[in-house]
């Protein structure tokens, strides 16, 4: 019986259990100083002089300024229209751009003397008008680079307009969807090590998703041949696609080349809140036009995206939103514009869904706010729209071919779970009956993208002396479970048990070559190339046991039951790995059973429905989220467990973004959700159980059949939540609230329709 | 420098220490226990939790000094050898964890839960632990593994 499919307990649970965890500070590093950044308390200014003569009185504290540093900025990324001239210098050169800019280094024997020497540099500013509002930006009076003559960074989609796109429309409504921003949050902080080898050669320890990446960037950086750099990334407490190579990364490399010493550095959570970039920070108008029938005929999408000070990918989002703008629904007409502005705020980078979550949040609110016109049942309208069934692969209007899904069945699914004509008959009863705490019911249907760029993943097998199996991945995991899932693959194509079969993953030394991990690609890539070079090594088996059997390789059969192989219909000559290991090792032949495996796809689309209940109190305006129904359909699961244990997470951060999070900055450019205190991050108590609905629809894709997982719960629930918060308020003619609905957004909304 | 004596896991260390170090630093960088993860600044994430006098503390916010002369335990010192106490034995099995973070100190906050509380209500639970975070988990595995925990009289 296969393994795949069952809820395998993870394999790399106890060394966190016991506080064993490999995370970069945990690290020893003989002789490593500290490092501590000198940020910016300004969002824009120019810096007139920087006086460190009382911090470097300090015992054994070295400090380095922007003319220490003979590097150029540290540019956008190469993607196409980003505006290359908007590179971050690594050290601030004459002018911060936000609150958080990194202005010196402050190197030192001890950690705590580094954080006084960096409290005593006194940075001279000449304060300059901010600009954190992207509208303001785009009006471009305060420019962030002169230079650029302009704050738009980038832009995407089309300007032009068609006139007649809402033609044949008997019904058009418009709105405005804002997807705040969002602090990633990953729990543990970021942390970087780094040492030069006497050869020269680069060591780079850091808290990453993506090793592989980040020492071609290292390389490229400092004018070094790849295999100058080597990355290793430990155990990562988490990432959610803020952790990727930035400016404190690269200066630790600089400062340790410079140093010709260790050099070390562990974020603050107060530094890691505005340092490390943020995501969501997307305004979309939309208009959307359809029948009398409920029948989607157009819609006009145009995105704001606020970059933050410097252009990163974030800037690169209102693609991925343009991309999946049409959601579910076959809508024959649908018109994009986006531009992304730099504004005086953290830079805006990936977060769990990174440009999806935003197209769908805009497409399920817009379908709504069409059913509240038309008088249509939320499920009703949806149903009408639906991309049908047999109709994949299926290619929408705005240009992405979906290649597996059934939406009708994920909403027939979720429906009947949640008990959908109850809980309408509950809400008749209270609107009825006038009660204080109405009841609200929101529904999303969500489709999203995962491997979004047709990417390539790398894995190797190789059996080992003792007839166990190591599996060597590109692909990285931070929270997601490869040491257990990835296993299971191996070990289902080779007979194994999963006990026998180890993940290594992160050490760029070890592993040939990888992309790492984001946009939910790790399974259906890096999971395939896996399974690829276990193949590989069962048949370069069956040709060691061939000739060991004096047979032809062709007659060998593995035994996947017993990990045995022999001559097919011969079971009591068998060699089992461990023979064979043993075996192959006397004669020198261990290699022969080992192989590597590049697997490319096609992106894939997974697709759920969830829906949302909540009671909304409306005198108080507290919003309670009572239950949340997800069924999330990611192809075929490898291990249920985890792959619901995504899903859990991602909820939670899709309820996050409804109901309490936005990292708000104040006109000037001051942060004023700085810390755990003031961001508004829900703890256990803010949340309900998640009710988690499992359906399986494989992709052709690859041979596991598998979608991602890692962000649709995310994509999914957001849009159900903040239906539903405006669902409970129907009866006093709402029609949009603010997001994070929360309390205070209810208020406005409630009051807004007072007037 | 304070000169300053504490029982940690049952041995008993002496260490100088400066009066502003902080228990969460003392444990990690002077006594080696890595296990104690330090996740935020204002007291808010869980992650360092310990145990003090028996009692869970967020070891970021107790000075060192104040622990002089008292009983700390940290998460090294739960379990026995190999065999995992019955609170992390539950939030294995429950899947309780993804990055492993946030996790010793929501075991130890979950040890001191049950501790005063030994058969809690999902609710009891959602309020006991509001002051540890999860990014991961959505927190729903966590309060399978604490009812399961309490279950198995941990």
């Amino acid at each position: 019986m296969s393994i795949l499919g069952h809820r395998v307990l993870r394999k790399e649970d106890s060394r966190f259990l016991r506080g064993e965890g490999r995370y970069v500070e945990n690290l020893p590093l003989d002789g490593a100083v500290a490092v501590t950044f000198v940020r910016s308390l300004l969002a824009h200014a120019r810096i007139t002089g920087i006086d460190t003569t009382a911090a470097q009185a300090l015992p054994n504290v070295q400090i380095l300024t922007a003319a220490d540093m003979e590097l150029g900025p540290f540019g956008p990324p190469p993607f196409p229209g980003l505006d290359p001239g908007m590179g971050r210098p690594l050290l601030a050169v004459d002018r911060v751009r936000f609150v958080g800019d990194i202005i010196a280094v402050v190197v030192s024997d001890d950690r705590a003397v580094g954080v006084d020497a960096a409290e005593l540099v006194a940075v001279d500013y000449d304060p300059l008008p901010a600009v954190v509002d992207p509208h303001e930006a785009a009006k471009d009076e305060v420019l962030l680079f002169p230079e650029a003559g302009t704050n738009v960074a980038a832009r995407s989609g089309s300007p032009e307009h068609d006139e007649k796109l809402f033609d044949g429309c008997d019904v058009v409504v418009s709105g405005t969807l804002v997807s705040q921003r969002m602090a990633p949050c990953p729990l543990e902080p970021r942390s970087a090590a780094a040492a030069v080898g006497p050869d020269g050669r680069i060591t780079a320890w850091l808290s990453t998703q993506t090793p592989h990446q980040d020492r071609m960037v290292i390389a490229g950086t400092f004018g070094l041949d790849p295999a100058q750099v080597r990355v290793v990334a430990p155990d990562v407490g988490g990432g959610f696609g803020a952790k990727m190579l930035n400016v404190e990364e690269v200066l630790l490399v600089w400062l340790a080349r410079r140093l010709g010493r260790p050099v070390r550095w562990t974020e603050t959570r107060s530094e890691s809140m505005v340092a490390l970039p943020h995501g969501r920070a997307e305004r979309l108008d939309f208009t959307i036009g359809g029948t009398r029938e409920g029948k989607v005929l157009a819609y006009r999408l145009a995105a704001l995206q606020d970059a933050g000070a410097y252009p990163v990918l974030g800037a690169f989002l209102p693609n991925l939103t343009a991309l999946m703008a049409s959601g579910v629904y076959a809508i024959p007409r649908i018109e994009f514009e986006g531009r992304s502005v730099v504004t005086n705020t953290t830079p805006i980078s990936a977060f769990r869904g990174a440009g999806r979550p935003e197209a769908s949040q805009t497409i399920e609110r817009a379908l709504d706010l069409l059913a509240a016109e038309l008088g249509m049942d939320p499920a009703e309208i949806r149903r009408r729209n639906f991309i049908a069934k047999d109709a994949f692969p299926h290619t929408t209007a705005s240009h992405a071919a979906y290649d597996s899904g059934d939406y009708e069945g994920a909403l027939d699914l979720v429906l009947r779970s949640v008990g959908y004509d109850e809980l309408r008959d509950e809400q008749r009863r209270r609107r009825e009956q006038g009660d204080t705490t109405q009841l609200g019911i929101g529904i999303s249907t969500y489709v999203e993208i995962t491997n979004g760029v047709d990417e390539t993943e790398f894995g190797e097998v190789e059996i080992t002396p003792d007839g166990g199996a190591i599996v060597r991945t590109g692909s990285f995991s931070h929270g997601q479970g490869h040491e257990t899932t990835f296993a299971m693959i191996a070990a289902e194509r080779l007979g194994l048990p999963v006990e026998k079969v180890t993940v290594h993953k992160g050490d760029t030394d070890e592993i040939a070559k990888g992309t790492g991990t984001y946009g939910s690609k790790s399974t259906q890539i890096g999971g395939a190339a896996a399974g690829l070079a276990a193949d590989d090594v069962v048949e370069q088996a069956k040709r060691l046991v061939a000739d060991y059997l004096e047979a032809s390789p062709t007659d060998i059969v593995l035994d996947p039951a017993l990990g045995r192989m022999h001559v097919a219909g011969d079971p009591s000559t068998a060699i089992s790995w461990a023979d064979l290991a043993s075996r192959a090792s006397d004669d020198g032949r261990l290699a022969e059973l080992k192989a590597e495996r590049e697997f490319k796809s096609a992106p894939s689309f997974p697709f759920g429905a969830h829906v949302a209940v909540v009671e909304v109190d409306t005198e108080t305006c507290r919003v309670e989220l009572r239950r949340l129904v997800a069924v999330d359909d990611a192809g075929t699961l490898i291990n249920p467990l985890i792959a619901e244990g995504q899903v859990h997470g991602g909820v939670a951060t899709g309820v996050a973004q409804a109901l309490y999070e936005h990292v708000v900055y104040d006109d000037d450019g001051n942060p004023l959700t700085g810390t755990f205190v003031g961001y508004a991050f829900p703890s256990a108590a803010d949340l309900p159980s998640w009710e988690a609905v499992e359906m399986e629809t494989p992709t052709p894709l690859n041979a596991l059949g598998a979608k991602g997982i890692g962000e649709s719960g995310t994509i999914g629930a957001t849009p159900a939540v903040h239906n539903a918060v405006v669902d409970a308020l129907a009866p006093f003619g709402v029609r949009n609230v603010d997001l994070p609905a929360n309390g205070e957004n209810v208020w406005r909304a409630l009051q807004e329709a007072k007037a | 420098m304070t000169r300053i004596a504490l029982t940690v896991n049952g041995s008993r260390c002496d260490a100088d220490v400066e009066p502003r170090q902080l228990l969460a630093y003392l444990l990690r960088d002077q006594l080696g226990l890595k296990g104690t993860n330090v996740g935020c600044d204002t007291t808010s994430c869980g992650a360092c939790t310990v145990l003090l006098d028996g009692e869970s503390v967020k070891s970021c916010t107790v000075f060192a000094v104040q622990a002089d002369g008292c009983e700390v335990t940290t998460v090294e010192g739960i379990s026995q050898g190999r065999e995992l106490h019955p609170v992390q034995q539950a939030f294995h099995e429950l899947h309780a964890l993804q990055c492993g973070y946030c996790t010793p100190g929501f075991v130890m906050a979950t040890i001191s839960l049950l501790k005063e509380n030994p058969n809690p209500s999902e609710e009891e639970i959602r309020l006991g632990l509001e002051g540890n975070l999860c990014r991961c988990t959505g927190y729903h595995n966590i309060v399978r593994a604490v009812q399961a925990a309490a279950r198995a009289g941990a």
